[in-house]
């Protein structure tokens, strides 16, 4: 099988001190693949540099020909000066139906909200509007930046059913970022473990008894008790903050 | 009908409305308004190079603003702060322009008509030049909406989209050059920036949505350009000025629904 995306030998940021080094990873159809580690490991990093919103310095990324991406970015800055409803900013850049804008929203649990402002909504619906466009246009691969930020636990249990679902049904492929760990190790194929470089990759038995991603997330059992940890820090109802500060600094 | 000079007047003041409305927006969303201005002052400089060489105005305006525009856009993001680069850049040009129509030989250019513009004297062979423009900006506006708008909203957004954003950057900033080439006779290189940016910025606070905002820049910009040149009629005041007058009356107008928040 061909892949979605490939990147080989990606090395991005200062010459002396590179964000990334030697990073090569691929994603295809119907496999997802989550990238896990600690603050400033470079994981948004490299996701911009995989849909080309940053230039490698080092290495290079393909696309499949005619890739379609859904992409949920960490944080969006919407100016205020420019005003749209939910349900235009859906049919950006191509136009949706309504029926299929209203079934998007309504499984984004974002239903009722295609008439309000962008710039109007808090930040948990602004990231539920986010990726109900973001699996619009049957997407063949979906890009997600710490897609669950903002959401409640039942929304984030939905939210990756809902991914789930959508690789079942389209057999889209999935390349995201994802603090909540727990969710990670039973909801992916692989993992990869990030830190500047890959520390280690593989399915989530393989990864969560490796000896480095134990040093990054601590050890105990299997890196449980941080994770849950972690979680109960979390549990935040949609609120107005676009930024969460994880502290997932080595434990070990 | 062309024969009045009146008629010439009304019509290349609604062509410059037509361009300046939309792009305007544009102009507001993506915070343009010192480009725009260093693109108009550039044009300054394109009038005294065409009128040396004996060329027409227009397409000399047109070259340098266009050569102002790719300048500015290759310039962007170089490690230098974007108004310092667009300070060197405007105020530079407009000096060199000006010291160059002092050197220019021959007969004395009155200065005045190309920086505050003057509708009035508008020819037919004008008018086909802002129409032109005109047109050409609207279409490919339309033609280019989505990409634009996408661009515009959220440049990762756009790339992950297969959508280049500095290629969209780079189609308005091109555009920005036509209207320039289009209004300068209508209200002067100095005046340019005020009719992109005072429609679009008294048609935000009713507007719900980028399209409605553009109709609505579209319909201020219109509206202040005809009753601009009326009252340039009626009081004998420069037309250019006037025309601004009215779009910042309408903007005040604007203020109440802005601040009642009608487009929450």
């Amino acid at each position: 099988m061909s892949a979605l995306i490939e990147a080989r030998g990606l090395e991005f940021g200062p010459k002396g001190a590179p964000v990334l080094r030697d990073v090569s990873l691929r994603v295809e159809a119907g496999e997802i693949v989550t990238l896990v580690g600690p603050n400033g490991s470079g994981k948004s990093t490299l996701l911009r540099l995989v849909i080309g919103a940053l230039a490698p310095r080092r290495g290079r990324v393909r696309r499949m020909r005619g890739l379609r991406i859904g992409y949920v970015p960490q944080s969006l800055v919407l100016d205020a000066s420019l005003p749209i409803t939910v349900r235009r900013f859906l049919d950006l850049p191509l136009r949706v139906g309504d029926a299929e804008a209203e079934a998007a929203l309504d499984q984004s649990g974002a239903g009722g909200l295609g008439g309000r402002q962008m710039a109007a909504l808090s930040g948990g619906q602004f990231q539920r509007v986010l990726l109900a466009r973001a699996v619009l246009n049957r997407p063949q691969l979906l890009i997600l930046d710490e897609p669950t930020q903002g959401l409640d636990q039942p929304g984030q249990a939905a939210f990756y059913r809902r991914i789930e679902a959508l690789r079942r049904d389209i057999g889209c492929g999935v390349l995201m970022v994802s603090h909540e760990l727990h969710v990670v190790m039973s909801a992916s194929d692989r993992v990869i473990c990030l830190n500047g470089h890959i520390c280690c990759e593989g399915t989530p038995a393989v990864v969560s008894a490796a000896p480095a991603y134990r040093e990054l997330f601590g050890t105990g059992t299997g890196g449980q008790l941080a994770l849950y940890r972690h979680e109960h820090d979390h549990a935040h109802e949609g609120g107005g903050t676009a930024h969460h500060h994880h502290q997932h600094h080595a434990e070990g | 009908m062309l024969d009045d000079f009146l008629i010439r007047a009304g019509l290349a003041a609604l062509g410059t409305a037509l361009a300046a409305g939309p792009l305007g927006c544009f102009v507001v969303w993506r915070r343009m308004a010192y480009f725009g201005d260093a693109t108009s002052h550039a044009a300054i400089l394109g009038v005294a190079l065409a009128l040396g060489q004996g060329m027409a105005v227009f397409p000399g305006v047109l070259g340098t603003a266009i050569a102002m525009a790719i300048a500015v856009h290759a310039l962007a993001g170089r490690g230098l702060a974007h108004d310092t680069v667009l300070g060197v850049l405007s105020h530079g040009a407009l000096a060199a322009g000006l010291v160059a129509v002092a050197l220019t030989s021959g007969t004395r250019v009155n200065l005045e008509l190309y920086l505050f513009g003057d509708v009035l004297t508008v020819t037919r062979g004008d008018l086909a030049w802002i129409w032109g423009g005109a047109a050409l900006v609207v279409g490919v506006l339309a033609w280019r909406w989505r990409k634009l708008l996408t661009a515009t909203l959220s440049p990762d957004l756009a790339h992950a989209s297969g959508i280049a954003p500095r290629r969209e950057a780079l189609v308005l900033t091109l555009l920005l050059a036509t209207v320039v080439a289009v209004a300068i006779k209508v209200v002067g290189a100095l005046l340019i920036t005020a009719l992109l940016v005072i429609p679009a910025a008294a048609a935000r606070g009713a507007a719900r949505t980028p399209e409605a905002m553009a109709m609505l820049a579209l319909g201020m910009a219109a509206v202040s350009a005809l009753a601009g040149l009326q009252a340039a009629l009626w009081f004998d005041t420069p037309v250019g000025p006037s025309i601004v007058c009215v779009a910042v009356a309408l903007f005040v107008g604007s203020l109440p629904f802005r601040l009642l928040g009608v487009a929450r």
